[in-house]
C-alpha cells in the first residue's frame, strides 16, 4: 500500500470516528486528573484505575455495583478448599478481548491470561516484570499477594487453581481490585514480536465494557462501547474523560453542559449544586475514616484512661460542622457504618469536658503539653487538617491540656509520623481499598502494622485485638468473621488508641438527564451502567 | 554574524551546566521523597523501600547520581518519569506545543495592545487616557492570575455562555495531532467548525496569560517613548518640519522599541511561569501544569530535565531577541 493511500485510510478512519458522536450517545466525564498509564498493575491512584481498570478491564471477580459484595466476573464460579488454602476459579467462556488497529485477538479469554496477569507481577524473573524501565507493582506487594500466593496452576483452559500459604478470607476481595485486572497474554506476545512492549501501557486491550480509542496527555481520553461485552452492554456509545483538575472549573463545565458528571466537588459549592435545577447531587457515606492517633507507647498516652479522657474532651459534632460543613458523620468506630461487621451497639464517648478533666486528674496528669500533627494535604476523609487541629487545640485547652500544632511536607509527615517514640498525636485517615474490614483494622491497628513500613500510627499493639483479627482472617465463615470483628471493635473502644473523628460523605454532581450511575462505596467511577435521557 | 551567533551559543554551555546543577539540587533540597509519596498513607516497608531506591539508583551518593545524570544527558537520555514511567522527552514533546500555542497568542495580544497603548499614553502624557491605561496596567501587573481566570470563566462561560469553559477544542472534534498546534491541526483536519472551536477555546486562557505581560509592555513602551521624545534627534526631526506621525512612528518609536523588545523577550520567562496557573485553571495540557504536578510528586527526572528544557528554550528565545536588535537599530548591528 502506498504512503498516500495509507494516509487516506487513516484519515477516513478518523473522519468516521469524528462523525460518529454526532449520532451516537456520548457521555462526558470531567475527571479530576490524568491517568499515570493504562496498565492498572503498576499504579496506585484511583484516577488511574477509573481510566484503566474500570473502563477497559475486568477481574476474576468484581464488586457488585454500589456495594463491596463480591460477584462473579471473568470467573463464573469458584470453589474454596476445606482448609481455605486452595481457590479454584472456573472461567467464563466466550469472552472476547478488544481489538485495535494493530491487534485482533485470535482466541477468547482463557487460563493463560489469568496466569500471565498474576505471574508478571509476582516473579522478578518474568520477562514482563519490568517491561518498562523502573516499573514496580506496589499494590501487589502492599496487599502482600507475593507472600500470600504460593502457586497458580492451570488445571485446564478454563480452570485456574490458586494455592495460598495461609488461609486468608480477604483474598477474594483482593482479586476484585483493579491491580489484578486481566490482561491478554496474546496481546503481550504480539507486542513482544512487534518490539512495542510499552503499548501494553499505552494502548490497552481488555475485556471490559469500553474499548480504549485514544489518549491525549493531560487533556482527553476516548473510549467506545465494547459491542462484544460479555456482561450487559453499556447504554452509551462513546465515553470521554475530559481531564479537569480544578474543582470549581469542573463545576463550571458541568453547568455549561460540557460534561455530564464530575467527581470531588468543592464542599463550598454543594449548596449551589443543590439549588441548580439542571443538576442533581448523589450522596453516599464514604468508606473512610478520619482519626487522631495518640502514641500509645509514650507517657502519659500509654494510659488508656488519659486517651479516653481526651476523647471525651472533643466536641466532634462541632468539628464536623466546621471542617466538613456538615457533610460527614461522627465516627465512633474505626470502620465506617457502611462496612459489614460495623458494631452499632457501641456507644461513643460522651462529650463531657468536666468528666474528662476529672479523669485526667485521677490519672495524675497535670499541665500536659502535647503536639497535634496536622497533615498538609486535603483528602476526602480530612478536608482541612489545620482547622481540625485548631478545634482540637481549643477543646483540649478546656480540660487544661496545651496543644502545639505542627505540620510537615506530606512525604515527611508520613515518614516522621511512623518514627518510634514520636511525640504527640497525628491527624490522618484511610479510605478502603476493597471493602473488607481487615483492610482497615489490620492495616491501621494490628501489632504487625506497628512497625516501620506499617501504618499503625498509634503504635498500639493489643494482643487480644490482633489475635481476633488473625482468627477472622483465617476463617471463611462470614458470620463468624462478623462476630470476631464486632468483638475487636469493643476492645478498640475500651482501649481508645485513636480519637475517631468522622466518616465523610461522597458527593457526585451530575446533569439532570444522567440515569443509571451507581456510586461505588470504594470511590470508583465506572460508567457501564449510565445512560442519558433526552 | 555567524561568529557572533556561535560565540553566543558557546556561552550557553556553562549556563546549561549550571542549570543542571541547580535543577538537580533544588528538587533534592525540598523535603519529601518520591517513594514515600507514592506509598501514601499505607506506608512502605524498609526492605521494599531499599529495593525501590536501589532500582532507581537513589541509594548512591548524590554526586554519583548527578554524574550519572550528566552522563545520560550527554547521550541524549533525559530519564524517565517516576510516575508515568515514560521518557521525559516524549512527555515534553507531547505537551510543549500546547504551551507554545497559548504563549504565542498571549504575547501577540500583549504586544499588539500593549505597544500602541504605551505610545498613545506617552504622547498624551497626563491625559485621561494616560491615567486610565496606566492605572489599568498597574492593576493588571498585580492581578492574582488564578482568581482572574476563574472570574472570567464564571462571567463569560457561565453567565454569558460566550466562550467554552476549558480544554483546547470541543470534544466532538477528533483528529490526529500533526503539528500539536490545535489551530493548525484543526485547519488540516478539514472538519467544519473545528478551527473556530479551537480559536474560541484559546480566547480566555490567552487573555489571562497575556494580562501581566500586557501591563509590563504598556508601561515599558510609555516610559521608553517619553525618554526618546526628549532626545535631540527627535527635536531635530520636528525642527525639519516632519509630520508628527513620521516623527513619532519612525524617529521616536524605532528607538524606543529597543528596550521594549528586550522586555518582550524577557516576558517569555514570565509566560512560562504564568502558564503554570493558566494551564491549571483552563485544563490546558501544557508543560506548566506538568512541571507543577511533577514538583509536588517529587518526580525528580521530570523536574530536573523539564527545567533544563524550559531554560534552554528561554535562553534561545533571548538569543533571538538579541539578534533582532540589529534589525531595528543599525548601531548595534553585529559584525
Amino acid at each position: 500500500m502506498s504512503f498516500f493511500s495509507t494516509r487516506m485510510l487513516a484519515a477516513s478512519a478518523f473522519a468516521l470516528m469524528a462523525a460518529a458522536p454526532l449520532h451516537a450517545k456520548t457521555f462526558v466525564y470531567c475527571s479530576e486528573g490524568s491517568p499515570e498509564g493504562f496498565d492498572a498493575a503498576p499504579y496506585t491512584s484511583g484516577t488511574t484505575f477509573d481510566a484503566s481498570g474500570h473502563a477497559v478491564y475486568n477481574r476474576l471477580v468484581q464488586f457488585k455495583p454500589g456495594t463491596t459484595e463480591i460477584e462473579p466476573a471473568l470467573a463464573e464460579s469458584w470453589d474454596v478448599s476445606e482448609d481455605g488454602l486452595e481457590y479454584t476459579f472456573h472461567l467464563r467462556q466466550g469472552v472476547k478481548f478488544h481489538s485495535n488497529d494493530k491487534f485482533t485477538p485470535s482466541r477468547d479469554f482463557n487460563a493463560d491470561d489469568v496466569i500471565f496477569t498474576f505471574e508478571r507481577q509476582a516473579s522478578a524473573d518474568h520477562p514482563w516484570h519490568e517491561y518498562i524501565p523502573g516499573i514496580t507493582y506496589e499494590y501487589y506487594s502492599s496487599m502482600e499477594m507475593d507472600k500470600l500466593i504460593k502457586s497458580i496452576e492451570k488445571v485446564d483452559d478454563h480452570t485456574v487453581k490458586f494455592t495460598l500459604n495461609q488461609p486468608e478470607a480477604p483474598f477474594l476481595a483482593n482479586v476484585a481490585m483493579p491491580f489484578v485486572s486481566i490482561v491478554s497474554k496474546e496481546y503481550a506476545d504480539a507486542l513482544d514480536a512487534a518490539g512495542t512492549r510499552e503499548d501494553l501501557n499505552n494502548a490497552p486491550i481488555g475485556t471490559g465494557p469500553f474499548r480504549f480509542v485514544a489518549y491525549q496527555k493531560d487533556a482527553v481520553i476516548r473510549y467506545q462501547k465494547n459491542a462484544d461485552y460479555w456482561g450487559e452492554a453499556p447504554k452509551i456509545d462513546d465515553l470521554v474523560f475530559a481531564i479537569t483538575p480544578d474543582a470549581s472549573v469542573r463545576l463550571q463545565k458541568l453547568k455549561a453542559g460540557e460534561c455530564h458528571l464530575m467527581p470531588y466537588p468543592a464542599p463550598a459549592d454543594l449548596d449551589e449544586i443543590r439549588a441548580d435545577p439542571n443538576l442533581k447531587l448523589d450522596e453516599q457515606p464514604g468508606l473512610n475514616v478520619g482519626y487522631l492517633a495518640y502514641n500509645t507507647t509514650v507517657a502519659p498516652f500509654d494510659n488508656p484512661q488519659v486517651r479516653k479522657a481526651l476523647n471525651m474532651a472533643l466536641d466532634k459534632q462541632a468539628l464536623i460542622d466546621a471542617v466538613y460543613q456538615g457533610n460527614a458523620e461522627v465516627a465512633k468506630n474505626p470502620i465506617p457504618p457502611t462496612m459489614w461487621s460495623y458494631n452499632d451497639a457501641i456507644e461513643d464517648d460522651k462529650h463531657d469536658p468536666e468528666a474528662a478533666k476529672a479523669m485526667l486528674e485521677e490519672a495524675g496528669v497535670k499541665d500536659l503539653t502535647m503536639e497535634v500533627w496536622a497533615m498538609p494535604v486535603q483528602r476526602p476523609y480530612m478536608p482541612n487538617a489545620r482547622r481540625t487541629a485548631e478545634l482540637i487545640q481549643s477543646d483540649f485547652a478546656k480540660v487544661g491540656v496545651k496543644v502545639e500544632i505542627v505540620s510537615y511536607e506530606w512525604g515527611e509527615y508520613l515518614k516522621k509520623s511512623m518514627e518510634e517514640g514520636r511525640k504527640g498525636a497525628v491527624i490522618l485517615g484511610w479510605t478502603g481499598d476493597n471493602g473488607d474490614p481487615d483492610n482497615f483494622l489490620s492495616v491501621l491497628l494490628s501489632c504487625a502494622a506497628a512497625n516501620p513500613g506499617g501504618a499503625n500510627r498509634a503504635f498500639w499493639c493489643n494482643q487480644e485485638f490482633s489475635d481476633l483479627l488473625a482468627k477472622a482472617k483465617a476463617t471463611s465463615d462470614h458470620d463468624e468473621r462478623v462476630k470476631l470483628y464486632e468483638q475487636a471493635q469493643v476492645i478498640f473502644k475500651q482501649e481508645a488508641p485513636w480519637a475517631t473523628l468522622a466518616h465523610s460523605t461522597q458527593y457526585v454532581p451530575m446533569a439532570k438527564n444522567v440515569t443509571g450511575f451507581v456510586q461505588s462505596p470504594l470511590g470508583d467511577y465506572a460508567f457501564d451502567t449510565v445512560d442519558l435521557t433526552e | 554574524m555567524l561568529r557572533f551567533i556561535l560565540k553566543k551559543l558557546l556561552y550557553l554551555v556553562p549556563t546549561m551546566i549550571g542549570i543542571t546543577l541547580v535543577a538537580f539540587g533544588f528538587i533534592r533540597l525540598l523535603p519529601g521523597d518520591p517513594v514515600l509519596l507514592m506509598a501514601g498513607e499505607r506506608g512502605v516497608s524498609p526492605e521494599r523501600y531499599a529495593q525501590i531506591a536501589a532500582q532507581l539508583g537513589y541509594d548512591k551518593p548524590v554526586w554519583q547520581q548527578y554524574l550519572h545524570y550528566l552522563g545520560n544527558l550527554l547521550q541524549g537520555d533525559l530519564g524517565n518519569s517516576l510516575v508515568t514511567k515514560k521518557p521525559v522527552l516524549t512527555e515534553f514533546l507531547a505537551l510543549f506545543p500546547a504551551t507554545v500555542e497559548l504563549a504565542l497568542v498571549a504575547i501577540i495580544i500583549a504586544t499588539v495592545i500593549g505597544v500602541p497603548v504605551g505610545v498613545i499614553a506617552a504622547i498624551k502624557r497626563g491625559s485621561w487616557f494616560d491615567q486610565i491605561s496606566m492605572t489599568a496596567a498597574l492593576v493588571g501587573f498585580s492581578m492574582p492570575i488564578f482568581w482572574w481566570g476563574l472570574l472570567l470563566i464564571i462571567l463569560f462561560s457561565g453567565v454569558l455562555g460566550w466562550t467554552p469553559v476549558s480544554g483546547r477544542i470541543s470534544l466532538m472534534y477528533f483528529f490526529p495531532s500533526v503539528t500539536g498546534f490545535m489551530l493548525i491541526d484543526s485547519l488540516i483536519s478539514g472538519q467544519k467548525g473545528a478551527f473556530a472551536s479551537a480559536l474560541s477555546h484559546l480566547i480566555l486562557p490567552s487573555i489571562v496569560l497575556a494580562t501581566i505581560p500586557l501591563a509590563v509592555i504598556a508601561r515599558q513602551t510609555r516610559s521608553a517613548m517619553l525618554e526618546v521624545m526628549g532626545e535631540d534627534y527627535v527635536r531635530t526631526a520636528r525642527a525639519k518640519g516632519l509630520s508628527s506621525r513620521r516623527v513619532i512612528g519612525v524617529h521616536a518609536l524605532r528607538n524606543a522599541l529597543i528596550p521594549v523588545i528586550t522586555t518582550i523577550g524577557l516576558q517569555v520567562g514570565v509566560l512560562m511561569a504564568g502558564a503554570i496557573l493558566t494551564e491549571t485553571i483552563f485544563s490546558w495540557p501544557g508543560i506548566g501544569k506538568w512541571m507543577i504536578d511533577s514538583i509536588s510528586r517529587r518526580d525528580y527526572p521530570v523536574v530536573q530535565s523539564g527545567l533544563l528544557l524550559i531554560a534552554a528554550i528561554v535562553m534561545i528565545v533571548n538569543l533571538i531577541v538579541d539578534l533582532t536588535y540589529g534589525l531595528i537599530n543599525p548601531r548595534i548591528r553585529h559584525k
